[in-house]
């Protein structure tokens, strides 16, 4: 069972969460090209050690997560609140 | 018969006398008997029927590695097959049969099998689908299939009850800083060590009682570890298996808390599923003896030498009288002592030629003796053994039985279990558990200790590991050398005789040969991998325990390698069988999964709806009068909302709350039309596509004010949408300024439609000034108070194409508003309708719903190219013109009617051209109802190239399923007032 230190409600078991995705996608505004959307949506890496990944706490507190997974041990290096201001108000409450 | 318990021998109660039957036979045992031991004791040496060849097999073992005793416990909805009867402990009334034999496992009719091997060889499965071996007869699919249900019948030990499970179970969860798995002298001594420095212990035990190994020592006081565990603070937890370990020191472990009463209480659960989260895991599970493969080594009698020591010392049985103990290890000699001292005349053959042993010489040993073939079938006469070197030069040695001893192997599965492969040690011939990253740390024989002292020793070091890697200390330690013995180990894993066409095995339970290893071998599978699916070596309920390495070593030898260059299998959780009751817990029947209903839920019973579920929740289905059925109660319900005016409950609508500042633009950019010119008291039809084009629901959102609309999604995909709205905003679109919250709970909603649905809001309604036209005109939105001062949310939406509303009010005013609107309703001789009207409805007008919106289809397909913005950009909008997304042979929505109005169809009815009627056709009916409106049958579905192409053009419609086909014509999916002038009136 892989365990996410979620940093709103702490240490909770996956099956609270729900996988979403590749966390390094840098979505094209919405009216760039298709192939720029074909790029961002079906051409992924398959990656073999840590990657970041995002998490959402759907069975917790809502919140989007990204978290840096290793796909070979499931080892968890960090969780970090996905939103860019959320993740700055987590760092100062440390 | 005479019985083999010794008096002076054994911990077992003798105060407390157990009868159970065997084979509907009555037996006795004793209190502290497992149900092998009582076999034993009554002399009962055949206990089953091996898998494939359906030779007589006993009993092998005292453990869970246990392979030829495999039984039935209990009758009819109590029935528990391939339960080992060395694990399963006696209680009184215990019933217990033998299994894959008929009429029982002393005279079983398929032992024929036994001389038909050749066609039960390796790969014998597999190779039905090619002919029947060894011709090939009948080569081609149809031979297979004849076979099929002939193999299925022989495949699998015993039967499992078919009658729903009587016996509950449960799921606990529980934490801890050190769970211990194993409680030999090296999990005491590391739980002591543990507790003794303050971590909080738990220790596993498999067994009823603690104690491991030394069970079986003659001397040995359980009861005493016992009291020193509990005093220390430590959750003791027996009976308990850990069958798994998972990521992040998760342990799985299944308590078996009613299997061994005779009538437990029906409020225990018999078995409990643990899941416990660990800071860190000792692992001292044992190792587990092997046997050796030669002729005929499976006939009952044939055992591992511990397990004969177990049940002497500790069952008081003594399993034979002239015993012959082969070995390649020091491990036997305490046994075989014990043994002769018991009574029974011991000879020792030990494959080693030099060797030094201390014993009080009251047996015999023949240093550098093998034995190749066992005499007898249904029990040992003789067996036959000889110089290793040279087996041509045979004796023989009269026994009732032959004690097994080819090494021990640690039992590494729970490490295996974290994919940690075990390395080779070639001075103890067998696999060592490596390091392991997680804080996991394996102790005792489980990682190759063959005496107490070390084992004690490396518990205590696993539990110094443990806490330096919690950071707790950090002190030196050392783990002691594997091994242990006087005598190095010999390898000794097969005694080949050539001259004998008998069957030497490798894994008793699948019935695996040694001449089926070398036939994968000749026939090229020759990685473990394919080895073992091919022969299905290893892949028994004992899953190898005893087998394996047998196996590893012949491939070995057939290729001229080394065991770790051939490999080893991993293994995999669970380590012994789990029940599905045990997975499954409590979430069974109607616990299955949970149960929404909404807050009008007994209301709509109460006024006679049936319901229906809809995912998780109970919707109306339809409201019968009296005698009415299903059809005809939809029918009378769509034809009254026509009429005059219907009631539905469609509280089962996500509802999510969207505010701020940068609301407007936040749904401009989500949904493919236009968002931004929505004005205060406007609600808008909207539809939500993928990042791909594709279309994921559709909904309606009502801007209540400036930065505050009010969204609802369709049923199903609700919890989607919420998660949709949500990571966008919380990575995507950062900057916006914008909150979402899930309201689907909190508010209640109907749809009041018909002609007369404005006439009935009007009664309800406070001020009537806000439902008139003029105030509220078609796609309006008000907040206002239903009479009684209860606030609610108007909007005039329609989705059945009349004029009609939607009234949401705080779900605690569910039943008040129910109870106003039907009232009012019935005045104007309204109805309620549940979803088989609201379906058909909506057919008829040709709105689509989750049966056309399944995820493959575009706007363009679903036929409302004009929802799509070319004035913006938004979700989906680069990608929905995409390749085959822009093909014009792509399925697009139309209606269907049956060309002869008195024929019927049904969904999934496939759409074909009249000479053409194959494969997926050109299109396909989703949705279909009877119009009330039109009086006959009609359906929404796709098909090539739309209603352009087809509209005057026969078609067929093909139903395989319910071998139908009827002729169809294709329509407009807005089959009645296309201009919509209902629901603007
Ligand atoms: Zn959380």
């Amino acid at each position: 069972m892989i365990r996410i230190n979620c940093p709103y409600c702490g240490e909770r078991d996956h099956s609270e969460f729900s996988y979403g995705g590749d966390a390094t996608i840098n979505y094209p505004s919405l009216d760039a090209s298709e192939k720029e959307w074909t790029e961002a949506i079906f051409f992924r890496k398959n990656i073999k050690g840590f990657q970041f990944e995002t998490w959402h706490h759907s069975n917790g507190c809502r919140m989007w997560l990204v978290v840096e997974r290793s796909t070979v041990t499931h080892e968890i290096k960090s969780v970090k609140p996905c939103h860019p201001n959320l993740q700055k108000v987590v760092e100062n409450n440390k | 018969m005479k019985t083999r318990r010794l008096d002076n021998y054994g911990k077992i109660n003798r105060d407390k006398i157990l009868s159970f039957s065997w084979d509907k036979k009555n037996y006795k045992g004793f209190e502290g008997d497992t149900l092998a031991s009582a076999l034993l004791a009554n002399n009962i040496g055949i206990v089953g029927r091996s898998f494939k060849y359906h030779r007589p097999r006993g009993i092998f073992s005292s453990g869970v590695e246990e392979s030829g005793a495999l039984v039935t416990i209990g009758s009819k909805d109590k029935r528990d097959p391939n339960v080992r009867a060395t694990t399963q402990e006696l209680y009184n009334g215990l019933e217990a049969s033998g299994q894959n034999a008929f009429p029982n496992v002393n005279f079983d009719l398929a032992g024929i099998n036994n001389y038909l091997g050749r066609f039960f060889a390796a790969g014998f499965y597999y190779k039905t689908f090619m002919g029947i071996p060894p011709f090939e007869w009948g080569r081609g699919t149809a031979i297979w299939m004849f076979f099929e249900k002939f193999i299925r019948k022989a495949a699998g030990m015993g039967s499992a009850s078919e009658l729903p499970d009587p016996d509950s179970y449960e799921h606990a969860h529980d934490f801890c800083d050190l769970i211990v798995v194993g409680s030999g002298p090296a999990g005491v001594a590391a739980a002591i060590e543990a507790a003794e420095k303050k971590l909080d212990v738990i220790l596993v035990e498999q067994d009823s009682l603690v104690g491991g190994d030394q069970l079986a020592e003659n001397n040995f006081d359980n009861s005493r570890i016992k009291n020193q565990l509990e005093n220390l603070g430590i959750k003791i937890m027996t009976r308990t298996t850990a069958f798994g370990l998972y990521d992040n020191c998760v342990v799985g472990l299944l308590e078996r808390v009613t299997d061994h009463i005779s009538a437990p209480n029906v409020n225990i659960p018999r078995q409990r599923f643990w899941t416990i989260r660990a800071k860190h895991i000792i692992v001292g599970a044992g190792a587990i003896e092997r046997h050796i493969a030669f002729n005929n080594n499976d006939i009952p009698g044939v055992m591992t030498v511990n397990a004969s020591k177990h049940y002497l010392n500790r069952y008081g049985v003594l399993t034979g009288k002239r015993i012959a103990i082969a070995t390649n290890n020091d491990s036997v000699y305490e046994t075989a002592q014990q043994l002769s001292e018991a009574g029974a005349n011991v000879t020792v053959l030990d494959s080693r030629t030099n060797l030094e042993i201390e014993t009080n010489k009251s047996f015999e040993i023949r240093k550098g003796y093998v034995p190749y073939n066992i005499n007898g079938s249904k029990k040992i006469h003789s067996l036959d053994v000889s110089k290793s070197e040279d087996i041509n030069k045979s004796e023989t040695i009269n026994c009732d039985q032959v004690l097994l001893s080819g090494g021990w192997s640690p039992a590494v599965h729970l490490l295996s279990h974290r994919g940690v492969r075990p390395k080779w040690d070639y001075s103890n011939a067998c696999f060592l558990p490596s390091d392991s990253k997680e804080n996991i740390t394996m102790v005792g024989s489980s990682r190759g200790l063959w005496n107490k002292n070390d084992c004690i020793a490396s518990g205590i070091a696993g539990t110094t590991d443990a806490l330096n890697r919690l950071g707790i200390s950090k002190t030196n330690y050392f783990f002691p050398k594997p091994g242990g013995w006087k005598n190095p180990i010999q390898p000794l894993y097969e005694v080949k005789y050539k001259k004998s066409r008998s069957k030497s095995f490798v894994d008793y339970q699948h019935d695996v040969t040694t001449d089926d290893i070398r036939l994968a071998h000749r026939e090229g599978f020759i990685s473990v991998e394919h080895l073992k699916r091919y022969t299905t070596l290893g892949m028994a309920n004992d899953q190898g325990k005893m087998g394996n390495i047998i196996g590893l070593s012949l491939m070995a030898e057939l290729l001229n390698k080394e065991i770790p260059e051939v490999g080893t299998t991993v293994f995999r959780p669970p380590y012994t069988p789990v029940s599905i009751g045990a997975l499954s817990g409590r979430n069974v029947g109607k616990h299955f999964r949970p149960l929404r209903v909404t807050p009008m839920h007994q209301w709509n019973i109460d006024h006679g709806a049936k319901m229906i579920e809809v995912g998780l929740y109970q919707r109306p289905w339809y409201y019968p009068k009296e005698n009415e059925t299903l059809s005809d109660s939809y029918i009378r319900e769509a034809s009254t909302v026509r009429k005059t005016v219907g009631i539905c409950d469609i509280t089962s609508l996500g509802k999510i709350a969207i505010q701020g500042p940068d609301s407007s633009e936040f749904l401009n950019r989500i949904y493919s039309n236009g968002f931004s010119k929505l004005q205060v008291g406007k609600a808008r039809y909207g539809i939500m596509l993928r990042d791909d084009g594709i279309v994921m629901d559709d909904g309606t959102s009502w801007r209540l004010a400036e930065n505050e609309y009010f969204m609802t999604t369709s049923t199903g995909e609700a919890a989607k949408v919420m998660s949709w709205l949500e990571e966008l905003l919380q990575t995507r679109w950062t900057d916006l300024n914008v909150n979402v919250t899930s309201v689907s709970e909190q508010w209640a909603g109907v749809s009041i439609a018909g002609p007369k649905s404005r006439e009935v809001l009007n009664n309800c309604v406070d001020d009537s000034l806000v439902v008139t036209n003029n105030n509220l005109p078609f796609m309006g939105v008000t907040s206002t108070f239903l009479k009684g001062n209860i606030p609610c949310r108007i909007a005039r939406i329609s989705f059945s194409g009349e004029l009609a509303f939607e009234v949401y009010v705080k779900s605690d005013f569910a039943n008040t508003m129910m109870d106003l609107l039907w009232e009012n309703a019935k005045k104007y001789d309204g109805c309620l309708y549940g979803l088989e009207a609201l379906g058909a409805l909506r057919v008829e007008k040709g709105h689509v719903t989750a049966a056309e919106l399944d995820g493959r289809v575009t706007i363009d397909d679903a036929g409302l190219s004009k929802m799509a913005s070319t004035k913006k950009s938004y979700i989906g909008s680069a990608m929905r013109k995409r390749g085959v997304l822009k093909n014009n042979d792509r399925e697009i929505l139309v209606g269907f009617f049956p060309t002869n109005l008195k024929e019927t169809f049904n969904a999934g009815t496939i759409v074909c051209e009249k000479n053409n009627i194959k494969g997926q056709g050109i299109g396909r009916i989703t949705s279909v109802t009877y119009s009330p409106e039109l009086g006959h049958w009609i359906g929404l579905g796709f098909v090539k190239g739309g209603l352009d192409k087809w509209k005057d053009t026969n078609l067929v419609g093909a139903d395989p399923v319910r071998n139908k086909q009827m002729n169809l014509k294709v329509v407009s999916p807005h089959m009645i007032d296309p201009n919509g002038e209902r629901m603007y009136a």
